[in-house]
């Protein structure tokens, strides 16, 4: 709801000022937000004169002290503020919007738990109620990462207990979760209502009976793509007895057998659940009787969708169709774990209605899927196995005209067999689903042809995954590299940011990938590229790269060097089994000192210091974690590690997201910072070193930040690295030594 | 803002020009194709391709065939395809419970008892455990088991049927053999025993 309080400007009424002034008293900034748990949709800070300020007595007359007012101004604006980058754009404008963003934001995002520590997490923003912490990188789903590497919930929740008692909502992806860990959760935050953990491992059944009996307000339990092992348990019998405020139950992952009839009369006490997707020890029978129980389900996963084996067939089976056709609202199914094609027909009387269909667990032929697939003209998301055929996916392509995504699993994921579909099942596709937006397809064979025909036929392509199983392997048709087909998707797809590429791959391939895919944030690399140069391409030609996962390709120490500008704008580099060695990776470590450069060693790789089988980097204000276990060495760089960074105020944390929208122009000289303290005159340090460095921040610029030339004479070890955010932190020591000169206007650029 | 000028044709700024490269390149429009080597840094290219090509057997000899053009051998590499081990192993387990022969739950049956059993050979690590299993399980005594001679001592003859359909008497292939090819076990007793050389 919006507020109907207008923010006001500073010259109007002194009583409301006054007022406010009290709220925005410095020493305020860790009261509880009662106004907002109260009024979620009115986040507004008692605007009106005497409201909620708490203090009975007029205080004597002070002029009001402009900064506070806009401070005032600007939080009941920046409430409004959802959007992540926005925030971060809003908190470099000063240090008051800085302070006042922090206040407001209840949403915290960190994509790698190792970036930032939760101490400095929690001491910058107080008011937090929703958590989403990502943790491991995604190879590490497919076992090139050893076990116990870290992304540790534990000193995030611990952190969290203290510091947001009132949080509501945790989302993690890829980390280690342990039961005490959600017990701590549960016991830690009373109004807790979501909790969604992907890909997540370390807990069990337990863990969950903690969270299913404690969180009295659980709106949300999501359980997607985990490994939760079985502690025998039965944590669905371990929800209260009243009636709950369940919305979403998500368990299909959690391989444990439960108790049917607990969940049958938890679904039944449970009239808001709107989102149900069951555990494969679900027969069609029970899901039944789940069915007639809750028929406002929104989202379905049905389990297994075959018969119990114990059941001997006396009872006449129940009328699954007359279950499917009750629940009007279905929009999402999925499951199917041990699909008995038969009762396919169950389904018919909703098929018209759903957006989206996930049959990635279901062994079906194209005879199967062809009679469902044929009556889902509103289908957006399909998820399905490559036992459809591409006579299957021409079906597909036949009716399903608003498809957005689309996802082909191979049954057999190897190498050397035949494979179901090609790049005829792509091309149908392409042909059929114009607005297109994902797709991951797994062949054995494919064309370039194919490739170039959906980058032109689909051209709202945010994501193209092609996995070729066959590595290495070219064009089917034409025996060329699949260069091609690739440079068509970058050149073609204006509006691609994910790309995963596969098949025979030569530097060319990258070429087209640096030269178009200027708005590229996640790429995938395997087995492909011939040389450095591959590598270099991207590195220089995609200033959006953000995550950039590499494994088994060519790629060695002076193309890792040609990202060095880089860097710091990314979230990760992963690069396993390529041709790096350890100088290699110990020069970045030096250059880049706010960059973890972390060398994880293979288990069968005994001997082998020099080689690096696997590189994983990313920047972090906090240095080497702690955590760190035996085959993870983290290396640093040996100069800069005394004082040289030794203002790790949060005006670093600043200088971080201030990276991006800064360039530095010329840099060829690096200074120690210990020797910053001692400035004589306006450009020197010591005698010894000066800076020089032209820097442009657009934002600065607007609200009148100085632009600063500081010429650089030599550095203390006579070496000539880059080392951009010691330089930005001299900066900010410059700016607030106020030793700043307005010179020129060279236009800054990204 | 005059000291800044006035300082500024006094600082020879060509001389301090900075420029955007690589950590020793003098070149920095474009970063080098090979960076010049500080020799006391870094170890020289060659030694650190030989290490490399050295480790690579590890995953597989594909890296190393690759250049001629050879097509690279298909062994099994880690985590390849990209597929999560959850849903790798779905279906795997479905084709072994469907594939004859390999191993795991078997059925065992006695002579003269009315019903057969399961039992998962997985969980055993060899003869002695397997058969001291099964006279537990049926109440009976198979006898010892030694190399050399098979099963001694008992009118009991533990028997199974392999691959290939023949009966063959337990003990005398190699336990790793054994699990792979035992289809069902038969416990059998007294005369038909005697045939088999207890």
């Amino acid at each position: 709801m919006i507020t109907n309080k207008k923010p006001r400007s500073s010259d109007t009424d002194s009583n409301y000022m006054r007022d406010d002034r009290t709220e925005m008293s410095e020493d305020d900034d860790r009261s509880p937000p009662s106004d907002s748990i109260t009024n979620d949709s009115c986040p507004t800070r008692n605007c009106t004169p005497g409201s909620g300020s708490g203090s009975s007595s007029i205080p004597e007359y002070l002029a009001p002290y402009p900064d506070q007012v806009l401070e005032n101004v600007l939080e009941n604006v920046l409430w409004f503020l959802t959007s992540r980058k926005d925030r971060n754009a809003a908190s470099l404008v000063c240090r008051s919007w800085y302070r006042v963003e922090a206040l407001t934001r209840s949403d915290l995002f960190i994509g790698n738990c190792y970036a930032v520590s939760p101490k400095r997490a929690t001491s910058r923003f107080s008011r937090i109620r929703s958590v989403t912490l990502k943790g491991k990188p995604r190879f590490a789903d497919f076992n090139l990462m050893p076990p116990n590497w870290g992304a540790h919930f534990a000193p995030w929740v611990s952190a969290m207990a203290k510091a947001y008692p009132w949080l509501e909502k945790v989302h993690l992806k890829r980390m280690s979760v342990t039961d005490d860990d959600l017990a701590l959760l549960a016991e830690s935050f009373s109004g807790f209502k979501e909790l969604v953990l992907v890909c997540c491992d370390g807990f069990g059944t337990s863990g969950l009976a903690v969270v299913a009996s404690r969180c009295r307000q659980l709106k949300v339990l999501d359980l997607i793509e985990s490994e939760v092992s079985d502690d025998e348990v039965d944590w669905i019998s371990f929800f209260p007895d009243t009636e709950t405020c369940l919305e979403s139950l998500i368990f299909d992952c959690v391989d444990c057998p439960i108790d049917f009839d607990a969940l049958e009369r938890l679904v039944a006490r449970s009239p808001s659940l709107k989102k149900l997707r069951l555990n494969r020890s679900i027969s069609i029978g029970q899901l039944y009787h789940l069915m007639v129980r809750a028929p406002q389900l929104t989202h379905l996963g049905t389990g297994s969708f075959s018969p119990s084996e114990d059941v001997a067939h006396v009872e006449q089976e129940p009328d699954y169709v007359s279950a499917f056709a009750a629940c009007k609202s279905l929009v999402c199914l999925s499951g199917f774990r041990e699909i008995i094609p038969d009762y396919l027909p169950a389904i018919y009387p909703i098929c018209s209605n759903l957006t989206s269909l996930n049959f990635s667990y279901a062994n079906i032929s194209a005879e199967q899927v062809k009679p469902i697939i044929s009556n889902c003209h509103k289908l957006q998301i399909f998820w399905v196995l490559d036992s459809i055929c591409d006579e299957g996916l021409q079906a597909v392509a036949a009716t399903c005209k608003e498809l957005r995504e689309l996802r082909v699993f191979p049954i057999e994921a190897r190498e050397d067999i035949e494979g179901p579909v090609s790049e005829v099942g792509l091309q149908a596709i392409s042909e059929g689903c114009r607005k297109l937006q994902s797709i991951l397809y797994f062949c054995q064979r494919m064309t370039n042809a194919a490739v170039i025909a959906m980058s032109k036929n689909c051209p709202d392509l945010v994501v193209f995954r092609l996995c070729i199983m066959g590595r290495h392997r070219p064009d089917d048709v034409t025996g060329e590299p699949m260069d091609e087909g690739f440079g068509a998707i970058v050149m073609n797809c204006k509006k691609l940011t994910r790309l995963a590429v596969s098949g025979l791959l030569t530097d060319r391939a990258f070429a087209y990938i640096g030269k178009y895919g200027k708005i590229v944030r996640t790429l995938s690399v395997a087995f492909a590229g011939d040389s450095d140069m591959g590598l270099k391409y991207v590195l220089e030609g995609c200033p959006r790269l953000q995550k950039l996962e590499i494994r088994d390709s060519p790629f060695g120490d002076a193309a890792l060097l040609s990202g060095l500008h880089h860097y710091y704008n990314m979230r990760f580099l992963w690069m396993s089994t390529c041709k790096l060695s350890r100088q290699g990776c110990q020069q970045i470590a030096q250059a880049l000192p706010r960059l973890v450069v972390e060398v994880i060693k293979h288990e069968d790789n005994v001997d082998m210091e020099e080689v690096v089988d696997t590189l994983y980097m990313y920047r972090s204000l906090e240095g080497p974690r702690e955590d760190v276990p035996q085959f993870v060495s983290i290396l640093e760089d040996r100069h800069m590690k005394e004082g040289a960074l030794m203002w790790k105020t949060d005006i670093s944390a600043r200088c971080w997201t201030t990276i991006r929208s800064v360039c530095i122009v010329n840099v060829r000289w690096v200074i120690n910072a210990k020797y910053a303290q001692h400035m004589h005159g306006p450009y020197t340090f010591s005698g010894n070193v000066v800076v020089q460095v032209h820097v442009g921040d657009p934002l600065a610029h607007r609200v009148g930040f100085h632009w600063m030339r500081i010429p650089i004479l030599k550095d203390m070890y006579g070496s000539d690295h880059i080392s951009i955010l010691v330089l930005l932190e001299l900066i900010s020591l410059m700016v607030k030594a106020k030793l700043i000169v307005k010179v020129g206007s060279d236009c800054a650029f990204e | 803002m005059e000291r800044s000028m006035a300082y500024e044709s006094d600082l020879n700024l060509k001389a301090t020009e900075l420029r955007l490269g690589l950590p020793g390149s003098d070149e920095p429009e474009k970063p080098s194709t090979t960076p010049s080597v500080r020799s006391n840094k870094r170890a020289s290219p060659e030694t650190s391709e030989e290490s490399w090509s050295k480790s690579s057997s590890s995953v597989s000899n594909v890296e190393n065939c690759e250049r001629d053009g050879t097509p690279p051998a298909k062994a099994q590499v880690v985590g390849w395809p990209p597929i999560r081990s959850y849903r790798k192993n779905y279906f795997q387990e479905k084709k072994n419970d469907q594939v004859d022969g390999a191993g795991m739950y078997v059925k065992v049956s006695v002579d003269g008892a009315p019903f057969l059993r399961k039992i998962d050979l997985k969980v055993y690590k060899s003869y002695p455990e397997l058969l001291k299993a099964l006279e537990d399980m049926f109440k009976l005594t198979i006898g010892e088991y030694s190399e050399k001679e098979g099963c001694n001592g008992s009118e009991f003859a533990p028997t199974y049927e392999d691959k290939d359909g023949d009966w063959m008497l337990v003990g005398d292939v190699p336990w790793d053999m054994f699990i792979c090819s035992c289809k069902r076990l038969r416990i059998m007793k007294g005369s038909e025993a005697r045939g088999f050389g207890c």
